[in-house]
């Protein structure tokens, strides 16, 4: 490897050279219009199977994953993706179907659909689902054209306001954006949960919905969320729930029993989908049956004893994505609950809740837990849900920012928990129910001598990380001048 | 199975250092009248050996494309993929991987997303490409908002050319926002040029044309484009990107924004999706594009290095504001699209292209001999054919089925004018072998 | 670093100094060091009109963006094209090189509800 590191695709491009063998042309060759025919080489480059080989293994080494590293990554869930189900996805039968063959040809992929529909319907203790949504982001955005929709059938087009919590996801507002509705931030209380006063204040006839994220994302459960429903169904409006949370209550409560109207899950947090390096998702909604007729179309259902498409729904908001939806994501969701079955999915929450307090009780004598409980008492007194926010004033006030500390965890193996959300300042850890109690006890231990070492000297914190394949980068300048492709005239 | 490590023996430890005398102290943090008090109406789990039967039983109930000759085509194509794109970019380190924030720990996707927005933009010939959307109907979508965003206009203009599903999606975005969606007809198969003329107004943000259309056939994307521009209105170009092995790349047609499904580039058709969203633009659109987009930077020892960059047009820095809400790419279909790209290479990329063509040529000459003729025999078509049956086409597609043939799409659902045409897509992998059992089936 | 008295202030840190008819804009060293590293400046272009309250454009650092507004209504007459290619200028000389707009001025009144220095410096909490 050279100072630069693994070099481009571009730079190891010689020309001539192919990965591929093309089959022979087994009729007469035709000629292209050259008029319509581009005039100028593509440049993509031109590199032989094994260095193609060798240079994707290379950037394989140079990435953390579950497989190989420890994520205890608040809000985002990386538990381990279980290896049958990667092999169930790509069984030919589901992997090989064009989305255009007749119902009869696919009636497995349907009936695998219609009973995954009933299953995250029942994890929701809602009426309907629809699978189509692409990741978690465009199942709110389409949970958000229902919401309108419902409305709309209801001649209260007015409602156009969605309230939020303070604490709420960036992609909350932003999907509320592209929905042509306009978001007003609801105030948290100093423990977190949602000032219901402040609520109240907020509610009128204008308001469509409030979406919230419970556990919340300071990883409390809401206690209040059944007074919160109450409070927004008098006042006309719909209760949203953002799934991201669901791994820490499978079975112990479902949105539908606490108030939830509409919901959206993400499989990769609460199903064990792998996260691919940024995807792709699926992003499930799940909805009371008053806003089932305004879901996507197509709906698959059952008829008798065949599975079949339903197009035929007047009310519904429309397509939000060509064909039916992630469904070699969703085959994998699928294979995780067939194996979980009931127990198993409870077992997850519970070992993940489990998980999360050992986690913090193992370092909040260092580490200070905002909402967590008073000094010196376990955290059974005060429990978190399956993930927990900590702000370790301590350690900032001796100069090491929480950045720092996530720089320091790189070198340790561990990939940083998320920082600076939804507190500035904070980390916010989720072990997840997949991990061994060592590698939550290393985890533990290592935080605890990172702010033993930030007592000492708070220097080598700057340094971070020394023993990865780069050093810091200089964001600033990526940002002042983007080089967002190669162009050949770079070092 | 749940994959649960942490032994019985453990978890009481565990419970025992918190300070529950049982999981229940710490699951009262739900109130007891919102808690469920039976267990989940799902089946109990199974251990692999079981739940690989089950679902071998539920593949085997599926008809691949494998076992049959597949001319399906209509946004979804059955393409060669190299053994090396599966090997390669399912490596588990990509699989189990994080979206690359943390960009020390990352360098390997980072830089295979550079390498893949590179080649993106080598493909389409624009200047930029972000990291991938969603898939095809959703990334034109997104096209059509960041033109309004752009522009500061407010109609769409769109070609029936377009995939009827790219069209049905792009109406689910527009509706609900001051957008309105306008839709110009056909002639002869291809966008009415004149009628697309006379619909730009002052307010129009952007021109949407397929090409090759849905129909199959190259439209005179140069002319439209120049129409857009001189209406002050932004070209969105759908693409497919195995036709630009041979067709003009949408940079070389003065088109805005290229907007397209990838999943031809090494993804199997898997009943539909994930797919890859391609995207592309100028250079000066950049900070108006959506997605996720990897930059080139240098670390503290001043080497090359990658991380995401102008994040600010994100949602989890501009919430309300950004540029979309989409916060994931796809991640292992531009993975796939990479290795697919980098596998073939230029030349590849080119002979894929021809082969597809030849194939579709030759097909469309046997059909010609048989009696069969294309519906716009003039009209330049790139590897889809719209073929104008003599039969009822609810009767020749199930006799195909039954000869093990999935003979094409029958566009009357969305077309009614072309009630009887099929539309048939010729890839590389169908043989002269095939495409005759296929004449003698439509004959 | 002392708060120029030569002009007046947006509580949302935009800084306006008359000269004649016209007024310069720019942010504030507390805006600009709360942004840190700033890396991208959009400004209107000469001869687009600027409204009082209004965003007349954005400012972007790698972790942050933010409207920037104007305290008065007017047609611009200059934007400082140095920040295209250099936008590090703002945080550097927030008052003098890194300068946004010249925007001549419709109704001059509108300066009257703008803040003075220590009003600003108060409310800014600094």
């Amino acid at each position: 490897m050279n100072k630069n590191g693994e070099r481009l695709l571009f730079e190891i491009s010689t020309p001539g050279a192919s990965a591929v063998d093309l089959p022979e042309c087994d009729v007469p060759e035709a000629e292209f219009d050259p008029a319509l025919s581009t005039y100028t080489q593509s440049g993509l480059p031109e590199v032989g199977q094994l260095d193609l080989v060798r240079h994707y293994t290379h950037l394989a080494h140079r990435c953390f994953s579950v497989d190989g590293n420890f994520y205890p990554l608040g809000s985002c869930t990386m538990k381990y993706n279980p290896k049958v189900n990667e092999w169930a996805a790509g069984l030919a039968g589901f992997a090989n179907v064009h989305p255009l063959q007749s119902e009869h040809h696919v009636q497995g992929l349907m009936e695998l659909l219609y009973l995954l529909r009933m299953y995250l319907a029942e994890i929701a203790g809602l009426d309907e689902v629809s699978l189509q949504p692409c990741a978690g982001a465009h199942g709110e955005w389409t949970a958000l054209k229902v919401i309108r929709a419902y409305f709309a059938d209801r001649g209260q087009e007015k409602r156009r306001i969605v309230l939020a919590p303070d604490t709420a996801h960036g992609t909350n507002p932003a999907s509320c954006a592209m929905c042509g509705a306009s978001v007003v931030t609801i105030k948290s209380l100093s423990n977190g949960l949602t000032d219901l006063e402040d609520l109240k204040t907020h509610l009128s006839d204008e308001v469509a919905a409030i979406m919230v994220t419970n556990p919340n994302t300071v990883g409390k459960f809401d206690r209040m969320i059944a007074q919160m429903a109450e409070m927004v169904h008098r006042a006309g409006a719909l209760l949203y729930l953002d799934g991201a949370n669901m791994n820490a209550i499978m079975g112990i409560t479902r949105p539908g029993d606490f108030g939830v109207d509409i919901m959206h899950y993400n499989t990769h947090k609460t199903f064990s989908t792998p996260h691919g390096c940024g995807g792709p998702g699926a992003g499930p909604i799940a909805v009371r049956k008053e806003l089932s007729p305004y879901l996507p179309v197509p709906q698959v259902v059952k008829q008798g004893e065949k599975y079949a498409w339903d197009f035929d729904r007047p009310k519904s908001i429309g397509k939000v994505r060509s064909f039916w939806g992630q469904v070699g994501v969703l085959v994998r969701a699928y294979a995780y609950i067939r194996a979980c079955g009931a127990a198993g999915l409870r077992d997850v929450s519970e070992t993940a809740v489990l998980a999360a307090n050992y986690v913090a009780q193992r370092i909040k004598h260092v580490y200070a837990l905002p909402f967590g409980p008073k000094d010196g008492s376990p955290m059974a007194s005060n429990p978190c849900a399956h993930e927990f926010i900590t702000v370790p004033r301590a350690i900032i006030d001796r100069g090491v920012t929480i950045m720092d500390v996530a720089k320091a965890l790189i070198d340790r193996g561990y990939h940083p928990p998320t920082v600076h959300f939804p507190v500035h300042d904070c980390l916010m850890i989720e072990p997840t129910e997949t991990e061994s109690k060592a590698t939550l006890d290393g985890f533990a231990e290592t935080l605890l001598e990172l702010a033993e070492q930030s007592e000492r000297d708070a220097r080598p914190f700057k340094e971070a990380p020394v023993r990865q394949v780069v050093r810091r980068l200089d964001e600033v300048g990526a940002a002042r001048k983007p080089v967002l492709r190669w162009t050949g005239a770079q070092g | 199975m749940d994959y649960v490590q942490i032994t019985q023996k453990q978890r009481d430890e565990m419970l025992r250092a918190v300070g529950a005398s049982s999981m229940e102290d710490l699951l009262r943090q739900v109130p007891d009248e919102l808690r469920l008090k039976r267990e989940l109406k799902i089946p109990q789990g199974m251990d692999e050996l079981a739940l690989r039967r089950h679902l071998e039983d539920l593949a085997a109930q599926n008809s691949s494309a494998d076992g049959q000759v597949c001319f399906l085509g209509a946004g979804a194509y059955d393409h060669f993929i190299p053994a090396v794109v599966d090997h390669l970019a399912m490596k588990a380190e990509f699989l189990t991987a994080y979206t690359p924030y943390q960009a020390e720990a990352s360098q390997g996707s980072l830089q295979a997303f550079f390498e893949f927005q590179t080649m993106v933009c080598q493909l389409t010939g624009l200047d930029v490409s972000n990291a991938s959307l969603y898939e095809g109907a959703t990334a034109v979508a997104e096209a059509a908002l960041m033109a309004a965003n752009t522009t500061g206009k407010r109609e769409i203009v769109v070609s029936r050319g377009v995939n009827p599903d790219y069209r049905r999606v792009l109406q689910t975005y527009l509706s609900g926002m001051p957008l309105s969606y306008e839709e110009v007809g056909l002639k002869h198969g291809v966008t009415d040029s004149q009628e697309l003329e006379a619909a730009l107004e002052e307010d129009t943000a952007a021109v949407i044309v397929q090409s090759p259309n849905f129909l199959g056939h190259v439209e005179r994307v140069e002319t439209l484009a120049r129409f857009a521009r001189a209406n002050e209105s932004l070209a969105v170009q759908v693409f497919n990107p195995i036709s630009l092995g041979l067709l003009k790349r949408p940079g070389e047609m003065d088109v805005d924004i290229a907007a397209g499904e990838g999943q031809a580039l090494g993804t199997p058709m898997g009943f539909g999706g994930p797919y890859l969203g391609l995207f592309a633009t100028k250079e000066r659109y950049v900070r108006k594009m959506p997605g996720r987009l990897v930059g080139q930077t240098v670390d503290a020892e001043g080497r090359r290095a990658f991380c995401l960059t102008l994040q600010t047009r994100e949602q989890h820095i501009r919430r309300e504001k950004a540029t979309s809400n989409v916060c994931t790419n796809q991640g292992l279909m531009a993975m796939r699209a990479s290795v697919y790209m980098a596998a073939m290479g230029a030349k590849g990329m080119r002979r894929v292209a021809q082969l597809c063509f030849n194939k579709a040529s030759y097909l469309a000459n046997q059909l010609k001999a048989a009696g069969v003729s294309l519906k716009y025999p003039k009209q330049p078509f790139f590897n889809e054919l719209l073929v104008e049956l003599k039969r009822p086409v609810e009767k020749v597609l199930p006799e195909a089925e039954a000869e093990g043939i999935l003979a094409g799409y029958a566009v009357g659902k969305d077309y009614p004018e072309l009630g009887n045409c099929l539309l048939v897509a010729v890839t590389e992998k169908r043989t002269k072998e095939e495409m005759d059992r296929l004449v003698s089936v439509l004959k | 670093m002392a708060l120029p008295t030569d002009r007046k202030y947006l509580q949302t840190h935009e800084w306006h100094l008359v000269q004649g008819d016209t007024v310069t804009i720019g942010i504030t060293q507390i805006a600009a060091d709360e942004l840190t590293d700033i890396t991208f400046v959009d400004l209107p272009e000469v001869g687009d009109p600027v409204k009082a309250d209004q965003p007349f454009g954005e400012i972007e650092s790698v972790k942050a963006t933010a409207d920037l507004i104007s305290g008065i209504s007017g047609k611009v007459t200059a934007v400082n094209e140095e920040l295209a290619a250099n936008p590090g200028v703002v945080n550097r000389d927030p008052y003098a090189a890194g300068w946004m707009l010249k925007v001549k001025m419709s109704d001059p009144s509108e300066m009257g509800k703008l803040l003075a220095a220590d009003e600003y410096s108060k409310k800014a909490g600094h």
